[in-house]
């Protein structure tokens, strides 16, 4: 289907409708931070490119793993779809209309159909509320169900989707351990009923037994609700498990996009087979014999990021004609978008069985 | 960086010995025993992680070490904490902040609550400098970007005049662990320290971690739920439930031979990516334990498929299943080579 990647309409559009409408697409979607110094007059000193070009799109229904390098920008690109930061520029499409377009007051019955559930359950939770309170108010405020009780009761429920005891209404969030504020965060986004989510490591402050208590549940919710979810995780084993399709980033840019089977077990882009081969496996015997890529050189900065591709200084194949043309993300077998001039020209053994 | 201080240090004895810590919040639902009775000890240059279900007691159980916990609602109702021939518990407050920071550093779960929203990342770095090493404005300046370059943050020296908003999740987290290593200390506790990064970088800052434990002698609690990172860098595992710590040994015979349910079903929870995929995860089934209201005998006997009569009635002691290999089940015999 090629639904990934800056390329025209034609194929993409047609092939597209044969495996299900597409509910977002992101087109050329940038995000600059200015860097600004001086404490009365904010000079601009440099740009955070934090989202530079990105392109890719999600059909109803489907899974979308994002990983990639802290800072690349995952989190950026979550808020920028949700409008939550505004693009610098590029298209945000859902359900057929450029949110990027829209002011506040024509997004907000948008923001309804789309949630996120944070990275960092502690900040987005107000203290000052009790977690009935927290779950309750979107529901009140958007007439879910009419009536206090009722408020209530739905409350109740959403707590024990989530697996937390429905005493827990009663609480502070300073009240719950980590992993229970982010159930609580879950059950949050969970209380509107959203067609899509953006589940920022929405996992990773969970007890593994949790993680796969939450990862079943969300799986439930998406085929009992026809959910989508933009998933971000750093766990490359969890997004093995979730995602349908994985995307990749590095540095502001997606470097390669595959089918989850495609991606795990013949990763093509250097910088995702030097992150295949870090995730640590849960076997201390395996762990002593295991080889791992350990990437050389600097993380770079988005203040100023390398010309060419932004992954040549650290890439153990890179060539001198890396640092001097920007990789496009192509096609280089169906359904497989690698943004890599060498992609073809290097084979190693395949990573891990997907 | 300088390490004399951890250089002075000699042989490997032991640092950290907490002996049945018992840290409990008093709430209007109760009592909420959190840490219930915890024993273990940390050796010179010894990595010992702790693991367990979320809620079961490991933060509470650093923060106790810290002397950390909000009263109210929360005290540390009994237990010692021996730390280099101390006993923390009985410090005053002023040699308890002597202890904090210099001696023993805490890497904070949450990042973002434990950062000044209002203060630059490059004051928060220079403030404790400033005032436990005694360095000059400049010096802690320098030595505060040396310390965000050593945890792979790239141009630190305008990145320390952003503030903490300006930072992703796993920027925010390497300047914790920058604050934690800046003082030298002999013992960092981390809680949870690389959940929000990437595994190159994960793997990058835990090498980092590992090798100052191999070089100068620093000890190292890690709280962590990836038992990926316990499998590669712990040499010591201990398995909490429910306030107590429920199986204890080297991380070889804790994988290779666990020896309690609730560590049998942690193991086989993990998603691996050494192993075909699963079409659906295998969570331990039920829900942890409300600790107010903790049913008697063993707390995880209500998820437990092994249990037997005498679970209900009577808790389980930590018995030798090994050598140095303790767990705290009734029939922890019969789960050999389960
Ligand atoms: N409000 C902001 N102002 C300035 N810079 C920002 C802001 N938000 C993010 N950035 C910068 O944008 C870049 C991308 O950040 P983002 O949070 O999207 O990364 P991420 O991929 O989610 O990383 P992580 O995995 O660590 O959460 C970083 O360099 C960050 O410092
Ligand atoms: N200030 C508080 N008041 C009341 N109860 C508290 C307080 N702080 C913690 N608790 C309770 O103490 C128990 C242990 O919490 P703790 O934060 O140690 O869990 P944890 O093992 O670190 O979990 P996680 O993996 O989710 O971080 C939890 O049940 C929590 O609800
Ligand atoms: S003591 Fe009994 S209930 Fe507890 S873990 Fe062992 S078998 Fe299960
Ligand atoms: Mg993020
Ligand atoms: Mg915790």
């Amino acid at each position: 289907m090629g639904t990934i990647g800056p390329q025209p309409g034609g194929r993409r559009q047609e092939e597209a409708n044969s495996e299900g409408d597409i509910l977002l697409e992101v087109r050329r979607l940038r995000k600059y931070f200015p860097l600004t110094s001086g404490v009365l007059f904010q000079r601009r000193v440099g740009l955070i490119k934090a989202v530079d070009d990105v392109s890719f799109s999600i059909r109803k229904g489907e899974t979308l793993g994002l990983v990639g390098e802290s800072g690349s920008g995952k989190t950026t690109t979550g808020r920028c779809i949700l409008q939550l930061d505004r693009p610098t520029s590029g298209e945000v499409r859902f359900e057929g209309r450029d949110l990027a377009q829209l002011d506040e007051a024509e997004l907000r019955p948008v923001r309804r159909r789309m949630q996120v559930i944070f990275q960092d359950p502690y900040s987005s939770l107000n203290p000052r509320m009790t977690i009935g309170q927290i779950i309750g108010e979107p529901v009140r405020v958007h007439e879910i169900v009419q009536g206090k009780e009722e408020v209530r009761e739905r409350v109740r429920e959403l707590l024990s989707v989530v697996g937390l005891n429905p005493r827990m209404a009663d609480r502070f969030p300073h009240e719950l351990s980590g992993g229970q504020r982010q159930r609580v965060g879950i059950a949050r986004a969970l209380s509107l009923q959203p067609s899509f989510i953006v589940c920022d490591e929405p996992v990773s402050a969970l007890d593994v037994s949790i993680q796969a208590q939450i990862i079943n549940l969300l799986e439930d919710l998406q085929a009992q609700f026809g959910l989508t979810y933009l998933f971000i995780a750093h766990d490359l084993s969890v997004v093995r498990h979730i995602g349908d399709r994985v995307a990749v980033m590095y540095l502001g840019k997606i470097v390669e996009v595959a089918y989850r089977r495609e991606l795990y077990e013949n990763p093509l882009h250097p910088y995702t087979k030097a992150l295949l081969s870090a995730v640590p496996i849960p076997d201390p015997a395996v762990e002593a014999k295991r080889e791992r890529i350990v990437l050389k050189g600097e993380v770079p900065s988005p203040l100023n990021p390398p010309c060419g591709c932004v992954f040549h200084p650290r890439c153990p194949i890179a060539i001198p004609e890396c640092s001097q043309v920007v990789p496009e993300l192509r096609e280089v077998s169906p359904n497989h978008w690698v943004a890599c001039i060498r992609a073809e020209g290097y084979q190693s053994a395949p990573a891990h069985s997907g | 960086m300088q390490h004399e201080a951890w250089e002075s240090e000699g042989a490997k004895g032991t640092l950290l010995q907490v002996k049945d810590l018992r840290t409990q919040f008093f709430t209007l639902e109760g009592v909420i025993k959190a840490v219930d009775g915890v024993s273990y000890d940390v050796r010179q240059g010894e990595t010992v992680a702790i693991v367990g279900e979320s809620g079961c007691g490991k933060s509470v159980s650093a923060l106790s070490i810290m002397r950390l916990i909000p009263y109210p609602p929360g005290r540390i109702v009994a237990g010692e904490i021996w730390f280099n021939g101390r006993n923390l518990l009985a410090l005053t407050d002023e040699e308890m902040r002597q202890v904090r920071g210099k001696e023993i550093a805490m890497i904070f779960q949450e990042p973002m609550t434990s950062l000044n929203p209002t203060l630059t990342i490059g004051r928060q770095l220079t403030e404790t400098l400033e005032a436990h090493l005694k360095m000059s404005a400049s010096e802690a300046e320098g030595r505060a970007a040396e310390l965000l370059r050593l945890v792979g943050i790239p141009e630190p020296e305008r990145r320390l005049r952003q503030y903490p908003h300006q930072f992703s999740g796993g920027m925010r987290q390497r300047v914790m662990i920058a604050m934690a290593l800046s003082c030298n200390p002999k013992l960092i506790l981390a809680d949870e320290p690389t959940t929000a990064l990437d595994v190159t970088i994960q793997a990058q800052i835990l090498e980092l971690m590992k090798e100052l434990s191999q070089r100068f002698g620093v000890a190292m609690v890690i709280i962590t739920h990836n038992l990926g990172v316990v499998a590669r860098y712990a040499d010591q595992v201990n398995v909490m439930y429910a306030g107590k710590m429920i199986e204890q040994g080297s991380a070889r015979d804790i994988y290779e031979s666990p020896r309690h349910p609730y560590t049998l079903g942690l193991l086989r929870s993990v998603p691996r990516l050494d192993q075909p995929r699963k079409a659906r995860l295998e969570p331990i089934d039920g829900q942890p334990p409300d600790l107010a209201h903790l049913p008697p005998g063993c707390s995880f006997r209500l998820r437990c498929t092994f249990a037997i009569d005498r679970c209900a009635h009577e808790v389980p002691p930590l018995i030798p299943v090994g050598a140095g290999h303790v767990s705290a089940c009734w029939v922890a015999d019969t789960l050999h080579g389960k």
